[in-house]
């Protein structure tokens, strides 16, 4: 493979770079005529890749996340002027107040920016791009081409979106699932206009973008990994990428087939979702179409979407977790087999997402049985979990606590799923706040956290520095106790049936009452928001003026990411890769703190 | 200027914690790493048993606050089942959750690093993966089951002798639609739709139409099962019914229904309330557009003398449409024109 030998040649430069600059070693050495061009800005080097997914999906995260306290403003304070979101919005925010279409468009951007682009492209995006190869013992993915390109068809994504907050007649507005005909119509909805086509065009790059790498994470795992590094020792982190790759690489399509037939609705006059519409004054021509087809397909990808997120962080967590405890992870091969499971029963049960669009309730029970079995794989992963730090010796590093944190909102926010994943509950609070509290906590906070702790936990091994311990205490608690205070309360909004997506609830006798507790939700939302930015500081200061790696191994840990020089180059290691002989979780074996993979098995060792 | 003055606190804020942060770097550095571990290890395991009592207490002032505010007892014999079946998870899901959370933070507060302590090498134990298999699903085999009952009860056929109602939905607002004296819809076309005059787009041909009126608010009779025929004229709507625990997407040329059974009258619902102003909404409850917030309709529920006498007021849309020489909208004319229904009675 001409893949290898490129690399192979790469590995002899490294190995040099790497001693020549070790001493006064600040930055990331690679070969030497490498251009800052195709260093950082056209880089093959999946560690790279990684960083670069890192950052733009931290600065996706602000924006998405500036947009909700912006929204938040107008539920808490719907009567109060805020003259600096004029200065901000121009027209969208007369007067200080904004108006409907922007709450909308705002609410819109929000859902995509941090479904897709910070939570699918900056999570796995980051992780699977650093870890893998790293892991698994690779010099770099199946194809650091392809692999650069995932990236800059992201990088395109987002241009496209953030060019579409900028016209005339505001970005799509009808919500992150875009439901047609609202999402089809420019005479329905402001924000269906041209907004809406970028909206489309960003999102088939993205598809592009998610294919090209979850392609490469598949073919790298299957058949890249160093001597001795069979599937059963591969750590959890790998094993959950790899499902997490499965499950994009089928239902991305699907989800782009979704959007190129509703830009065939909007432009070409088809009628795939459009049937008997009468639309500002007048009937279209439109007929025999169905609306809800769109919602299949979009739900095909939408469901397996949820793990895609959610499963990168459980592995993160069970790596951290067990790191942390210096235990093993417990129950290594029923981790793998519930990750299975989930993967599987993820492309079965997305129509729990329509059990009010008038499904058959027959086949709507069918649905509802999938759904709850998702819980038995959850519910074994949250004991191995416990289990694992059970008996431990635990180190509370910022990873460590955001780990747990994991733990502790996984549990709340799945629970609220067996809530929803029954049909005749989900009549009542469909589409209520509740729905918001319980996807936030589950797959939002939850993946968060996932990602902090990844963050944490790697931050040594991408920059060669920590990051600050204290700041990640302050991020970590703040955030945990914020997380809960906003969300919580939203499940009792959600039981008075209180509607997503309202701009404004005062005129409603049945919802009104929640003033007091919108304002409580919206100051917390201002606080945690502002941690962040605190976090986003110490991730940009600890780059240049963290304080500096002294050891390779600084967690103690057994993987092979940590047997990679200080400054791993392109290639990652400067000599052969080294040779696995255990799984990775032999952690308080045998009187050992813990026994790198790297290390044979010895004929005295105790067999588990 | 305040909010320059907020911008500038907060900058402060952030000034300060991180020098804080920054100064206890370098303490942690010169009282070595090990030390430094043990310290914060001792402070974030208190912290973590703090949280997990203080978020329990939490959980509980939360709900002791906000269970009053949550709409009271279901209005609806179909919500009544919903509400059941929502207690039961709340029992299984709330035991869960209590135990659970516990052994998160009290593990982590009693196995946190100390001298000498050692890690328990535990790498599997298939008894236990059995046992926390087979008991979520059972008790997932029992909701099930249980959410199923009710799943088909609630979407079964309506009763033969429901009364029927049909609503569409547009752009920003409801359309009621009441099938007369006959007790049968017409038919409609939407490209017969006209705001003025026939905002549904009734057949006029169809003689089941000639008797069929409009209302901008939707009476039911208390006790008496009402089949909702739902559709939507423009883009998904869904016609949300808190106070009844029920609702059902209104989808463009697709026609929905639900149906429920009213359990208490509007004027009971003031008593059990006490709030002179209660009312049941209608509430849209999926994603419509730049109204969709404000996409609202009342119901009334009443006596059944009281709904036949406002029956008894209601002039049909096909005399509206063709009886007026300047069509009006139909609410306006329902809600007051008492001399014209007269005339209707006779014509019909």
């Amino acid at each position: 493979m001409s893949n290898e030998a490129t690399l192979h040649s790469h590995q002899h430069e490294v190995t040099h770079g790497t001693v020549a600059h070790d001493d006064h070693g600040n930055g990331h050495h690679e070969h030497h005529e490498d251009s800052f061009i195709s260093k950082y800005v056209f880089s093959m080097d999946h560690k790279m890749i990684a960083k670069q997914f890192l950052i733009t999906g931290i600065i996706w995260a602000i924006i998405g996340a500036a947009f909700s306290v912006i929204f938040r403003l107008q539920l808490a304070f719907p009567d109060t002027s805020f003259p600096f979101l004029e200065t901000i919005l121009g027209h969208w925010a007369k007067g200080g107040h904004i108006t409907p279409e922007a709450y909308y468009a705002l609410v819109t951007m929000h859902g995509t920016i941090l479904v897709f682009f910070v939570l699918t492209a900056g999570l796995s995006g980051t992780f699977s791009n650093l870890l893998i190869p790293l892991q698994v013992g690779a010099r770099d993915m199946a194809s650091p081409f392809m692999n650069m390109l995932s990236y800059w068809f992201f990088f395109l994504a987002s241009l496209v979106m953030v060019a579409s907050l900028f016209v005339q007649t505001g970005p799509a507005s009808g919500g992150w699932t875009a439901y047609p005909p609202l999402s089809a119509l420019g005479d329905a909805s402001i924000g269906s206009k041209i907004g809406m086509d970028l909206w489309l065009t960003s999102m088939a790059l993205f598809v592009v973008s998610q294919l090209l790498g979850g392609l490469n994470y598949i073919s790298t795992i299957l058949n890249m990994r160093t001597k001795g590094m069979s599937m059963t020792k591969i750590p959890l982190t790998i094993w959950s990428f790899f499902f997490t790759a499965v499950l994009g690489v089928l239902s991305f399509p699907v989800l782009l087939s979704g959007f190129i037939l509703l830009l065939f609705d909007r432009h070409a006059g088809t009628s795939f979702y459009l049937s008997e519409l009468f639309v500002a004054g007048k009937a279209l021509s439109n007929e025999g179409g169905s609306a809800i087809l769109y919602q299949h397909l979009f739900w095909f990808l939408g469901h397996p979407e949820v793990y895609i997120i959610i499963l990168p962080a459980m592995g993160m967590v069970s790596e951290v977790l067990a790191v942390n405890s210096r235990k093993p992870i417990f129950g290594y091969l029923a981790m793998v087999g519930s990750l299975f499971a989930i993967a599987i029963l993820a492309f079965l049960v997305w129509a729990h997402h329509m059990f009010v669009t008038g499904l058959n309730p027959f086949l709507g029970a069918f649905f509802v049985l999938l759904t709850l079995l998702i819980a038995v794989p959850s519910a074994i992963k949250v004991f191995n979990w416990l289990t694992t730090i059970w008996k431990g010796n635990i180190r509370f590093t910022p990873a460590a606590l955001f780990g747990i944190g994991f733990v502790s909102t996984f549990i709340s926010g799945g629970l609220t799923g067996i809530w929803l994943g029954n049909s005749s509950i989900d009549i009542h609070l469909h589409d209520t706040y509740f729905v918001i509290a319980h996807f936030h906590i589950v797959m939002g906070v939850s993946a968060f956290f996932g990602m902090f702790a990844g963050i944490y936990h790697w931050y040594p091994k991408m920059y060669s520095r920590y990051m600050n311990n204290t700041l990640g205490y302050i991020h970590f608690w703040i955030t945990l106790v914020g997380a809960y205070c906003i969300f919580w309360p939203m499940h009792y909004e959600g039981m008075a049936g209180m509607p997503r997506r309202y701009f404004d609830y005062s005129n409603w006798e049945s919802f009104k009452q929640f003033v007091e507790l919108n304002k409580f939700i919206s100051i917390v939302v201002l606080i945690v928001f502002a941690t962040q930015l605190l976090f986003v500081f110490n991730f940009f200061y600890s780059i240049f003026k963290g304080r500096k790696l002294t050891t390779t191994n600084p967690w103690n840990a057994t993987t092979l990411e940590w047997t990679t020089p200080i400054h791993p180059g392109h290639g990652n290691w400067p000599g052969e890769i080294p040779e696995v002989h255990r799984w990775a979780y032999d952690y308080s074996k045998d009187g050992h703190d813990f026994i790198p993979q790297t290390v044979p098995v010895s004929p005295d060792e105790s067999k588990h | 200027m305040s909010g320059f003055l907020a911008v500038l606190v907060v900058v402060l804020i952030f000034v300060v914690i991180f020098q804080i942060a920054k100064a206890s770097e370098y303490v942690s550095i010169l009282k070595g790493e090990k030390k430094a571990r043990q310290q914060n290890n001792r402070i974030n395991g208190f912290l973590l048993i703090a949280f997990l009592v203080l978020g329990l207490i939490g959980v509980y002032y939360c709900n002791e606050l906000l269970k009053g505010k949550i709409l009271g007892e279901a209005a609806s014999e179909q919500g009544d089942s919903i509400d059941n079946m929502i207690m039961w998870t709340l029992y299984i899901t709330g035991i869960v959750f209590v135990i659970t959370q516990i052994l998160l933070f009290w593990f982590a507060f009693k196995y946190q690093e100390r001298e000498g302590q050692k890690a328990y090498y535990f790498p599997h134990n298939n008894k236990l993966e059995v046992i926390w298999t087979v008991i979520p699903a059972i008790a997932l085999t029992v909701l099930v089951a249980i959410g199923l009952r009710h799943w088909f009860r609630i979407t079964s056929e309506a009763p033969k002798d429901a009364m029927v109602v049909e609503i569409t939905g547009k752009q920003f607002n409801w359309l009621i639609r009441y099938p007369g004296k006959d007790g049968q819809l017409g038919s409609k076309f939407y490209k017969n739709i006209n705001d003025a005059t026939n905002p549904v787009g009734q057949d006029w041909d169809d003689q089941l139409n000639k008797d069929d009126f409009m209302a901008t608010e939707m009476h039911l009779v208390v006790g008496k099962p009402v089949k909702l025929i739902i559709g939507s004229r423009d883009v998904v709507h869904d016609v949300g019914l808190p106070h009844f625990r029920m609702k059902m997407d209104a989808v463009p040329g697709i026609p929905t229904t639900m149906w429920i059974t009213p359990k208490f009258t509007t004027a009971q619902m003031k008593e059990k309330t006490g709030n002179p102003d209660f009312i049941y909404e209608i509430a849209c409850d999926q994603m419509c557009g730049a109204g969709h917030y404000s996409m609202r309709a009342n119901i009334v529920v009443e006596t059944q003398e009281e709904f036949d006498a406002w029956v008894a007021k209601q002039k049909s849309q096909y005399e509206l449409a063709h009886g007026a020489a300047t069509p009006a909208a139909p609410q306006q004319e329902a809600a007051k024109d008492s001399t014209q229904k007269a005339v209707a009675a006779i014509i019909d």
